[in-house]
């Protein structure tokens, strides 16, 4: 598509973009951060309790929800006018 | 507990979800519909994820392989989480595209292909089946918990008739609420309801369960804490291929399901509910999961040693003898099995009847798919349908015997329902994802998940020897179920994913490579993946040769008469066209189409719509011609329109423009006509009194005769004074002599003037001489011609017996106001608007004495002196006001 946005914007469009970013780096973050106990306990797990692991584990859930929590109504709110997927550079 | 209390318990909570069903369904019905379709409501709906698999397995799953248990619920949240990757799009493109199912989004998406519409029915019945067969089995083992504790006890050949009659129950309720009217949406509000109900009772269950073990029976987190570490549970290894391999199939299976994707997108009633959902489901999620591992640490702990960790939600408040904690967990448990089983028959037979029972109906009785209605024939194939899907599960549990651990079956289900996302997220992100390519993955992926998962779970020697197995086929090693390829020593469940959705994928994308999509494809890809960007994607129908009455027909045994005919009227309304056949336009045939999906999904609507329409598919050369023009026509609407408002424009100024031309030109003939009369008159009087003079007359008679020579030769030279005045006036080159004068003074000249009119008649003045004590900056002598003109108006035309005239001055702000009002007739409305117009003149123009240029120079006058004159309504009588500045500047 060549219809292209102008190449900046103003502030609050430009806040509006960057929670977008936010809302799609979320869950990337929290991939991460599910991932990371494999790099803990490798092979035996004798040195390690499964009470902290879960504790971490859900710590990093109850995070994602916050955040996704605070980010969505924004989103939602700014769900207006040029919502095109491709075209969101800068 | 008393079996009988559990089954009246059962039967009195399903009559109560049957009540919210049916009161739900009542107030959608009477339009109040309100906070039934909350966020809150959609977040509870979706909860179907968690199912008896959840309540009563992710205990045992716990038990048995500690923390694993989480990646089932990691996934999702994910994917909730990250919803402006994915969700969003899709809920968008459901909408648009009225999806009814997630096999008639893949049809929908690669050219309306029925095949795949099968091929997607195929997988997701067959992947479904294991799972419903899960439900009944925990319905039944949970009654068997109870029942075993019970001093009758109870005999295995019971539980197959508990979960005949559990099967039957809920294909009944399915069948009342699921299919009670083809809804354009298919949105089943009573049973999301009922659903959102279910969804709080299990919450509720497990995290009371949960409380009662860590704080009844346990003394707090801390203690629970150590516990935890100390248990056997503790010692589980965490296989990196299974976490990564469980959260990603748990990921798709969250989008894949076909009862996920009914309440996510299907039954979605408004796209900013996904936003709450975002955050609220994974909320759902978490409370489900916290309690788990204290649960299952706890069970392991006090139940004896070989009991069935799967059914410790149920067992352990049992066994610690609170039998009402014990019931509500029964009704969680039950919750969980039955909400799955309804949400999962609805979108299993709405796949199967638009994908398969219907297409079969049109090939096989064509006749009668063009004649009756086809409503009647769409809800018995959806009713039979549930009916299948649900005895389908319960056949596959009555085989299987229910003995597999729970986790296992759910977990074969979702790597089944993970073949569809290869297909799905290419046709959501890539043009190039075509119908060869999805076909091809698909049956790829769903060969390689049932030859190396699901047939090998029903036991060696079940389907596959077990010499199949160890050997693999005609002993060919490189080709044994769960070591394909050789590939040894991996996790078989991680083996099947891995092998299966890698070269599912790779088909998909090979297959997509190596071929060429169909127009109607191509349009559709651009349409789901461009679906933010155009409004609506490029249109599959030509202006076709469809004949709208046959249209409508069609869609009367589709949507029912008044529908049809409603939306058939309010079209042809919107193309400006009265009745109810609005013409076969691209546009309207493509809002049909979608429309009639959203009952029989669209690829038997797009088949019925081309037997209609003609041409039914368009080629790529139209396609390109068609986005070739609407670019080109795109680039030149914007120039076209600024032209077009600057012709608007111009044509406006121009006709105004000739309106007041037209407007002067009769006015200029009025005009002279008028003047030609007003000259003529006293011309003709003095030429034939100039004759008799000139024959000669008695001088008494000449002397009388040359006075009234005289008399008209006056009146003409009074006339063409007025007439020059008017056009100094208003040419507005009039001279003003300003000066500071006596308002009182200017009314009492006036008036003394003005008597000379008629001066046979007596008025009676009436005057506030106070407030008339004002001096004014302006013309004296021509405010005073004004008054003298208006009260000799007065004096000619009021008819009243005892005549009044009446001053009344006000001041306000810089202006003075002087109303000049009799108590006569007073001026007809109709004559109001034309009084200041040059030569007007009353009806009774015999008492007139002047051409009727008075008033019209009072105005030319006042508006030179920065004032007006307007006729004053309403005073019973004629009345004038006249408003003049207090100080007029010099410039004016």
């Amino acid at each position: 598509m060549s219809r292209r946005g102008p190449l900046f914007v103003a502030r609050q469009s430009y806040r509006r973009r960057r929670l977008r970013d936010g809302a799609r780096l979320l869950p990337l973050c929290g991939a991460f951060l599910f991932l990371l106990p494999m790099l803990w306990s490798p092979g035996t797990g004798t040195d390690r309790g499964t009470a902290p692991d879960g504790i971490y584990l859900f710590a990093v859930w109850a995070g994602l929800i916050v955040v996704a929590a605070i980010l969505s109504p924004k989103l939602a709110g700014a769900d207006d006018g040029a919502t095109s997927d491709g075209g969101d550079e800068a | 507990m008393p079996f009988d209390i559990l089954v009246l318990a059962c039967l009195g909570y399903v009559a109560f979800l049957f009540g919210v069903a049916f009161w739900v369904e009542r107030r959608a019905d009477l339009g109040r519909v309100g906070w039934l379709q909350s966020p809150l409501v959609y977040t509870l709906s979706l909860s179907i994820y968690c199912t008896a698999w959840t309540f009563y397995g992710a205990v045992g799953n716990a038990a048995r392989s500690g923390l694993e248990f989480l990646t089932i619920y990691l996934g999702p949240t994910l994917v909730f989480v990250g919803w402006w990757w994915l969700l969003r799009k899709l809920v968008r493109i459901g909408r648009q595209q009225r999806v009814t199912s997630i096999a008639d989004l893949i049809a929908n998406r690669y050219g309306k292909s029925n095949l795949l519409g099968v091929i997607v029915t195929v997988i997701s019945v067959v992947a479904a089946t294991p799972y419903i067969a899960l439900q009944l089995q925990s319905v039944t083992l949970s009654f068997g918990v109870f029942a075993s504790a019970t001093p009758e006890g109870w005999g295995l050949e019971d539980r197959g008739v508990t979960a005949m009659w559990v099967a039957g129950g809920l294909a009944l309720f399915t069948i009342l609420f699921g299919t009670r009217n083809l809804d354009a949406n298919e949105q089943h509000t009573g049973i999301v309801t009922a659903i959102a109900v279910e969804a709080v009772v299990k919450l509720v269950a497990l995290v009371s369960v949960g409380v009662f073990v860590v704080w009844g029976l346990v003394d707090g987190p801390a203690d629970m804490m150590a516990r935890i570490n100390a248990s056997d549970l503790a010692a589980w290894d965490l296989q990196p291929s299974r976490w990564i391999g469980i959260t990603l199939l748990s990921a798709a299976a969250v989008i894949c399901l076909p009862r996920m994707f009914q309440v996510l997108v299907v039954e979605n009633a408004d796209e900013r509910h996904l936003a709450t959902a975002s955050w609220a489901f994974p909320l759902y999620l978490f409370l489900m999961s916290l309690f788990v591992v204290p649960i299952a640490v706890v069970g392991l702990e006090r139940m004896p040693a070989g009991s069935n960790p799967d059914l410790f939600v149920l067992s352990l408040p049992l066994a610690e003898g609170r039998g009402g904690l014990a019931m509500l967990a029964f009704l969680g448990g039950f919750s969980s099995a039955t909400s799955m089983v309804i949400v999962a028959a609805i979108a299993l037979a709405t796949m199967v009847s638009n994908h398969i029972v219907m297409p079969l109906w049109l090939a096989v009785l064509p006749k009668r798919a063009v004649a009756g209605d086809l409503r009647g024939i769409v809800l018995l194939a959806r009713r039979l349908s549930i009916g299948g899907v649900v005895t389908l599960g319960y056949i596959y549990f009555a085989m299987s015997g229910g003995s597999a651990a729970l986790a296992s079956i759910g977990l074969i289900s979702f790597a089944g329902a993970a073949q569809i996302l290869p297909a799905m997220l290419g046709g959501i992100f890539w043009r190039g994802a075509t119908k060869r390519g999805a076909v091809l993955g698909l049956t790829v992926g769903a060969a390689l998940w049932a030859y190396t998962l699901f047939l090998p779970s029903f036991g060696p020697g079940a389907v596959f020897s077990s010499g199949l197995m160890a050997d693999g086929p005609f002993g060919l090693g490189w080709l044994r179920p769960q070591a394909l390829f050789g590939v040894t020593g991996m996790d078989p469940l991680i083996h099947a994913c891995f092998w299966s959705l890698s070269l599912n994928t790779g088909a998909f994308l090979m297959g997509s490579l190596f071929s060429f999509p169909g127009p109607l494809e191509r349009a559709q890809g651009a349409a789901f993946v461009n679906v933010f960007d155009a409004e609506a994607g490029p249109r599959a129908w030509l202006r076709g040769t469809a004949d709208p009455e046959a249209l409508l027909i069609m869609a009367q045994r589709i949507l029912g008469e008044e529908e049809a005919l409603a939306y058939f009227e309010a079209a042809a309304r919107a193309q400006g066209k009265a009745g109810y056949l609005p013409d076969p336009t691209p546009a309207f045939v493509g809002a049909l189409e979608r429309r009639l999906s959203g009952s029989v999904g669209s690829a038997t609507a797009h088949a019925m719509l081309s037997q209609l329409a003609g041409r039914a598919a368009v080629s790529v050369e139209d396609l390109m011609a068609v986005a070739d023009e609407a670019a080109q026509i795109m680039e030149y609407s914007a120039r076209l329109e600024s032209q077009q408002h600057e012709l608007t424009r111009t044509a406006r100024a121009l006709r105004e423009a000739n309106e007041k031309l037209t407007q002067l030109s009769v006015q200029k003939d009025a005009f002279l006509s008028q003047i030609s009369h007003e000259l003529r008159t006293p011309m003709t009087s003095i030429r034939a009194f100039s004759e008799i003079l000139r024959e000669g007359a008695p001088p008494a008679a000449a002397a009388r005769h040359a006075g009234i020579i005289h008399d008209e030769a006056v009146r003409l030279t009074r006339l063409l004074d007025d007439l020059l005045d008017l056009s100094v006036l208003e040419n507005g080159s009039v001279q003003l002599d300003l000066e500071l004068a006596n308002l009182q003074q200017i009314i009492d000249r006036a008036l003394l003037a003005a008597a000379q009119t008629r001066p046979e008649r007596v008025f009676t003045i009436d005057r506030d001489l106070p407030r008339e004590a004002i001096f004014l900056r302006t013309d004296p002598g021509r405010l005073t011609q004004v008054f003298i003109n208006l009260i000799s108006n007065a004096r000619k035309y009021c008819a009243a017996d005892r005549p009044e005239l009446r001053i009344i001055v006000r001041q306000k702000g810089g202006r003075v106001s002087i109303d000049i009002i009799d108590n006569g007739a007073g001026i007809p409305k109709a004559q109001q608007a034309l009084v200041f117009e040059k030569f007007a003149r009353l009806p009774d123009a015999a008492r007139a004495g002047g051409a009727g240029l008075g008033l019209a120079i009072c105005r030319e006058v006042m508006a030179n002196l920065g004032g007006t004159v307007t006729y004053l309504p309403g005073q019973r009588g004629a009345a004038f006001r006249v408003t003049v500045p207090l100080r007029l500047e010099k410039a004016a």
